[in-house]
C-alpha cells in the first residue's frame, strides 16, 4: 500500500468558506438570496418556546386531580401572570373557598384531569442569528435560515473553548515560537482577535478576558492552565458553550508548542483584517474543529478549494506534523512509506511511515501518528 | 436489507462487517475442512463524518482490504459486495453491525428510579443502546429542571417505563406531561418525528398517547415491569431494535445503502456482543462477564445464573474519553499502576492530546505503560457502575422466616460476584492489541479483581460482535467460529479474598498437571505466574489461611481442574479488594515487582 488515508486540519490563504446558518427551531429568515451580507448582521430570527412550569394544582388545592379542570378559572391558551387566581375551591356551601395564586407567568398549556397539574409556558426566548462569515447568500432555506458563500482565508485550530466572536485581526507574537505571556495582553486589544505564537500561558488568558479580547488564537496551551481558565478539568473535547467572554484557540495541541510557520505568516499577513472565530470543538461523531475565517475583499484573486476537513492521500512527499510523542510537533515530509508493519518500541506491531524532519532528522513513526499538513 | 432466502448449508464464505466509531473492520468466515474459520481480517477508517459522510465508503474499503488478503474479489468496480460466492469471488452472505455516529442514543423515563425506571434502562442497554438521562420522579430534580434537561438532550428515542400494569396511572401521565411539551429534538435533525416507546402501565397507554401531539411518533409495547416481582424486557428490546433501523440508521450518512446490502437486520454492536456472550454462558452453564473498552465508551456485559446485564459507561474510554478516565479517577489513582517515574504536567498534556487526536497510538514503552495505567482505572470505574447497576429486581417484598433472622439481604443487592465468576472476557483496542497477553491479563486482574478461580480470555481481533448478528442468521457457523477462533485463552487466575499483612501466609497450592507440577506456600501480596500452555489442564489444590477465602469460604480448602492459556495459570495473593501502598515509593516498588514476576514488559 503506497498511501493511506489521514485527516488533517486545513490552513487556506484563499477557499470558499460555505456558511450554513440555522436556526434550532423553525422562524423567519430576514435575507433573500444574492443579498451581501457582513459578519454581524443578523440573517434569521425565530422565538423558542419559552420555559415550562408544571403547577400541581391538586396538591396545593387538597383537591382530587380530577376536579381541577372544574375548578379553573382560566383555561387553555389563556396568559396569566404571576399571583394571578387562576383556580378556586367551591368550598362548603360556596363559602371558605380556597383561591390558587399562580406562581409562574405565561399562556396555560395543559390542564390535566388525571394528575391534576397545570402547565405553564413561559414568554418565548427570542433567539437570533448571525451571518458568522461576511458574504453573499447562496442559498435560502425557507423558514430555516441560508446559506452563506464568502471568499475567505481559512484556518482550522485542534481546540477551543468558548462560541463565535468577532474582531479585527492583530498579532503581537513576533515569532510563532514566541511564548504569549499577560503583559502582552493590553486594553487596547478590546475586541480584537490576538495571534499570538507559542503557547499561551494561563495568565495571559485571564488577563485577555479581563480586557475584553474578543479572541485569543496559539499553538499551545498546557492542560493545568486550560483547567484554571475553565474551573474544572475538561473530560471530553466537546466544547463552544462556555461562557468566558473571550474565545480561545489553539492550533497545534496540549503543552509547549509552536504554532506551525505557514498559520503564523498567513495569519500575520491578514493583520487588521476583520474576522470572524468559533472556538466549539466536538471530537465525536460530527467533527467538529475551531475555526478562524477571514473575509477576503473579493479581488485578491480567484479562491480555489472550498472549506472544511481534509481528506488528504498520505503519500512519499506529503508534509505532515507528528502528533504523538515522542516526536509531538515535529513537522517534515513523507519519505517513505514501508507496506510491513513494524515493531514500535512500545512492542507493538503497526504499519509506520518515515518522516524527513525539517531539521534533517529521519524518523520513523506509526501511521496513525501523522497529520497531513493541507494547502 | 436484502430479503433472500438463505440456505444454511449453501453458505461456504461470510463476509461481516463492523463499523465502529473510528474504524470499520471487516472479517471473512469461510467453511475449511467442513467447519466454519474465521480466516482473515481487514479495517478501514470509518466514514461517517465529513468530508465522505458515507458509512459504505469505509465498508468497501475494508472490504477491499481483507479481500485481498485473502485472495478473493469481494468488491465489484461499482463499489459494491459481490454476491454469491463463485470460485474466488464474493461471498454468500454479508452482515454488519454499527456503533458508528456514537451509536443508539436514548432517554429513558419511569415512575420510581430504582424499579419501572432501572427496568427500562436495562431494556435499553440490553439493546445495545446509551442511555443519556433517566427521569424519574423520585430523582431529585424538580419538575422544570427535568423538563430543561429534556429540552438539552438530543436523543435518538425515548423509552418511557411506569406503573405495574393495573397500578399507578397518574404518576405515569405525570412524566408524560414534562417530555411531551419539553419536545426534544431527535439527535439527526428535524426531518423525522421522535420515536418514543411507551411500555409501562397498560392501563395508562391511552392517557399517555393523548398527551402527545404528531411531533412524536409513539409505540406502545407490553410492560417492562408488568407486577414488581418480574421483568419483561424482550418487547421493548425488539421495538428499541425496530426503530433503531427504521428511523435512527435511516438518517445516518450512507446507511440507507448499507442497509439495503445486509442479509440481515443491522445490530448496534453492543447489542450483538451482549447476544453472543449470553449464548455461550447459557450453553455452557457458567457465569461470564465480558468487557469491550473503547475510544468513547466501556462496555461491560455479565450474565450471572442465567441473568443477563449490560451497562455503558459513557465517558469512560481510551481517546476520545481519556482525560475524563483521568478526571474522574483523579491522576493518583492512575499513576499507582505506573512502576517508571513520570512528570505529572507533561502527562496531563499528553492525555490532553491524545483526546483531540484520538487515532494516535503509544510508540514508545513509557506510552504504552501510562495508557495501560490509563485503561486499568476506566476498567476499574465501569465495573464498579456495572455492579451498582446489576441488582436483583429492588422494590419485591421479601418472604422471610425465622431462619432468615440473621440474613439481611434486601432486595436491589447486586448479583455480580467476583467469587462465582467462572469466565471473564476482554476485548476493545487497548485490551485486544496488547503486545503481549501477559499485559491483558493483568489489567483484567487489577481493574476487575477476580476471586477464586477465573479462567480469562480475550476476544482475538474484536470478533464478538461479527459473531453476535451472526448468530441471527446462522448459530451453528456463530458458535464454531467462537470456540475455534474468536476467543483466546490467558490463562486462569486464582486469588485469595480477604485481607492479611504483608508476608504473612496466605495459602498453600498444590499443581498436578502433565505438564506442571509444583507446590509451596504464598505469603500475602504477591504473584506468581506458572507456564501452562493453551492445550494444557492441570488439577490444583489450595489450603487458604483463615482470613482469606478461594470459594469454598474462610480457610477451606478448594481443588479444581484450571484451564491452561498463552499466559499460564497466575496466583494472586495481594489480597480483595486490592489496597495498593498508599506511600508511592512504596506502591511503585510493589507495582514494579508484580511487572517483573508477570513479565509484562521485559524485552
Amino acid at each position: 500500500m503506497g498511501h493511506a488515508y489521514t485527516p488533517g486540519l486545513q490552513v487556506s490563504e484563499r477557499t470558499v468558506y460555505r456558511a450554513r446558518r440555522t436556526l434550532p427551531i423553525p422562524g423567519e429568515v430576514l435575507v433573500n438570496q444574492g443579498d451581501r451580507v457582513q459578519a454581524r448582521d443578523v440573517v434569521a430570527q425565530t422565538d423558542l418556546p419559552g420555559d415550562i412550569f408544571p403547577l400541581n394544582l391538586a396538591n396545593q388545592l387538597s383537591v382530587m386531580p380530577g376536579d381541577i379542570p372544574q375548578l379553573m378559572l382560566k383555561k387553555e391558551g389563556d396568559y396569566i401572570s404571576e399571583g394571578e387566581v387562576i383556580a378556586m375551591t367551591n368550598g362548603i356551601f360556596g363559602m371558605f373557598r380556597t383561591p390558587y395564586h399562580s406562581r409562574a407567568t405565561g399562556t396555560i398549556e395543559s390542564v390535566s384531569g388525571i394528575t391534576g397539574q397545570v402547565i405553564v409556558r413561559g414568554k418565548p426566548i427570542p433567539v437570533q442569528v448571525r451571518a458568522y462569515a461576511s458574504g453573499v447568500v447562496s442559498e435560502v432555506l425557507p423558514g430555516e435560515g441560508c446559506v452563506i458563500e464568502s471568499q475567505a482565508t481559512f484556518v482550522q485550530g485542534i481546540f477551543g473553548v468558548g462560541g463565535e466572536a468577532y474582531g479585527k485581526v492583530r498579532v503581537i507574537a513576533s515569532s510563532p515560537d514566541e511564548e504569549l505571556e499577560a503583559e502582552q495582553i493590553t486594553e487596547e486589544l478590546k475586541g480584537c482577535i490576538v495571534i499570538g505564537g507559542a503557547r499561551i500561558h494561563g495568565d495571559a488568558a485571564r488577563r485577555a478576558i479581563e480586557c475584553g479580547v474578543a479572541a485569543v488564537v496559539s499553538g499551545g496551551i498546557d492542560d493545568q492552565d486550560l483547567r484554571d481558565i475553565l474551573g474544572y478539568d475538561l473530560g471530553v473535547a466537546v466544547t463552544g458553550t462556555e461562557q468566558l467572554g473571550t474565545t480561545v484557540i489553539v492550533t497545534e495541541g496540549f503543552g509547549d508548542i509552536a504554532m506551525a510557520d505557514r498559520t503564523f505568516e498567513l495569519l500575520t499577513s491578514r493583520e487588521g483584517a476583520d474576522a470572524a472565530v468559533n472556538g466549539a470543538t466536538q471530537i465525536r461523531a460530527g467533527v467538529q474543529r475551531p475555526e478562524i475565517l477571514i473575509p477576503l475583499n473579493g479581488d485578491e484573486g480567484e479562491a480555489h478549494g472550498s472549506a472544511g476537513a481534509v481528506a488528504g492521500v498520505l503519500e512519499v512527499g506529503a508534509p505532515v506534523r507528528i502528533i504523538r510523542d515522542p516526536y509531538f510537533g515535529v513537522l517534515g515530509t513523507v519519505a517513505d512509506l514501508p507496506t510491513q508493519p513494524q515493531v514500535l518500541g512500545s512492542c507493538s506491531k503497526a504499519r509506520v511511515l518515515e518522516v524527513a524532519c525539517a531539521s534533517g532528522e529521519r524518523v520513523t513513526v506509526p501511521r496513525a501518528n501523522v497529520e497531513l499538513i493541507a494547502e | 436489507m436484502t430479503q433472500r432466502q438463505l440456505d444454511p448449508d449453501k453458505i461456504d464464505v461470510i463476509l461481516a462487517t463492523d463499523c465502529g466509531s473510528t474504524t470499520t473492520k471487516a472479517i471473512l468466515i469461510e467453511k475449511v475442512d467442513g467447519h466454519y474459520r474465521q480466516t482473515h481480517r481487514g479495517e478501514a477508517p470509518t466514514t461517517v463524518e465529513e468530508p465522505v459522510a458515507d458509512v459504505t465508503v469505509g465498508v468497501t474499503n475494508a472490504a477491499t482490504e481483507v479481500g485481498e488478503l485473502a485472495g478473493r474479489r469481494l468488491v465489484d468496480d461499482n463499489g459494491e459486495i459481490i454476491r454469491p460466492a463463485r470460485g474466488n469471488e464474493g461471498c454468500d452472505i454479508y452482515i454488519s453491525t454499527s456503533s458508528a455516529g456514537g451509536g443508539l442514543q436514548i432517554l429513558v423515563t419511569g415512575v420510581v428510579e430504582e424499579m419501572s425506571a432501572a427496568s427500562a434502562k436495562r431494556a435499553a442497554l440490553g439493546a445495545g443502546a446509551i442511555v443519556l438521562d433517566v427521569i424519574s420522579s423520585n430523582d431529585r430534580r424538580r419538575p422544570h429542571e427535568q423538563i430543561q434537561r429534556i429540552r438539552e438532550l438530543r436523543p435518538d428515542m425515548v423509552v418511557m417505563a411506569g406503573g405495574t400494569d393495573g397500578g399507578t396511572k397518574k404518576h405515569v401521565v405525570k412524566i408524560a406531561e414534562l417530555v411531551a411539551p419539553a419536545k426534544p429534538r431527535p439527535r439527526f435533525g428535524g426531518k423525522y418525528r421522535m420515536p418514543v416507546i411507551y411500555a409501562g402501565n397498560q392501563e395508562a397507554a391511552a392517557l399517555v398517547a393523548n398527551t402527545f401531539d404528531e411531533s412524536v411518533t409513539l409505540s406502545v409495547v407490553e410492560n417492562v415491569r408488568p407486577t414488581l416481582e418480574r421483568e419483561n424486557l424482550e418487547p421493548a428490546r425488539d421495538c428499541i431494535h425496530d426503530l433503531f433501523l427504521e428511523h435512527v440508521m435511516a438518517h445516518a450518512p450512507g446507511y440507507n445503502r448499507l442497509m439495503e446490502w445486509t442479509d440481515a437486520p443491522i445490530m448496534p454492536t453492543p447489542g450483538a456482543v451482549g447476544n453472543i456472550l449470553r449464548q455461550i454462558a447459557e450453553r455452557n452453564g457458567i457465569n461470564a462477564v465480558g468487557v469491550d473498552i473503547g475510544g468513547a465508551t466501556t462496555d461491560v456485559f455479565s450474565v450471572f445464573d442465567g441473568v443477563f446485564n449490560r451497562t455503558v459507561s459513557a465517558n469512560l474510554g481510551m481517546s476520545y474519553s481519556i482525560s475524563n478516565v483521568c478526571a474522574e479517577a483523579g491522576m493518583p489513582s492512575v499513576l499507582r499502576w505506573v512502576h517508571l517515574d513520570m512528570d505529572e504536567r507533561e502527562l496531563r498534556n499528553r492525555v490532553k492530546n491524545k483526546m483531540i487526536r484520538p487515532t494516535t497510538i503509544p510508540q514508545t514503552l513509557e506510552a504504552l505503560v501510562f495508557e495501560q495505567a490509563v485503561s486499568r482505572e476506566a476498567l476499574r470505574l465501569a465495573y464498579l457502575q456495572h455492579k451498582e447497576f446489576a441488582t436483583t429486581l429492588k422494590g419485591v417484598q421479601q418472604q422471610r422466616t425465622v431462619g432468615d433472622t440473621f440474613s439481611q439481604l434486601s432486595s436491589g443487592q447486586s448479583i455480580v460476584n467476583n467469587m462465582t465468576l467462572n469466565l471473564l472476557v476482554a476485548s476493545g483496542g487497548v485490551l485486544s492489541h496488547a503486545p503481549r497477553m501477559e499485559q491483558t491479563a493483568a489489567m483484567m486482574i487489577d481493574a476487575f479483581e477476580p476471586e477464586g478461580f477465573t479462567e480469562l480470555a480475550k476476544d482475538s481481533i474484536f470478533m464478538m460482535p461479527h459473531l453476535g448478528v451472526l448468530a441471527q442468521v446462522h448459530p451453528q457457523a456463530a458458535l464454531e467460529v467462537f470456540e475455534r477462533d474468536c476467543l483466546i485463552y490467558l490463562g486462569t487466575c486464582i486469588a485469595a479474598k480477604g485481607r492479611g499483612r504483608a508476608g504473612r501466609p496466605c495459602f498453600r497450592y498444590e499443581i498436578e498437571g502433565p505438564s506442571l507440577r509444583e507446590q509451596g506456600e504464598m505469603p500475602v501480596g504477591e504473584m506468581k505466574l506458572f507456564p501452562l500452555g493453551p492445550e494444557d489442564r492441570a488439577q490444583v489444590k489450595i489450603e487458604p489461611r483463615r482470613g482469606f477465602d478461594v470459594g469454598a469460604g474462610s480457610g477451606r480448602p478448594v481443588e479444581k481442574e484450571v484451564r491452561g492459556g498463552t499466559v499460564g495459570l497466575i496466583l494472586d495473593t495481594r489480597g480483595r479488594p486490592l489496597i495498593l501502598p498508599d506511600d508511592r515509593s512504596e506502591c511503585r516498588q510493589a507495582v514494579a515487582t508484580w511487572t517483573q514476576t508477570l513479565g509484562l514488559y521485559n524485552s
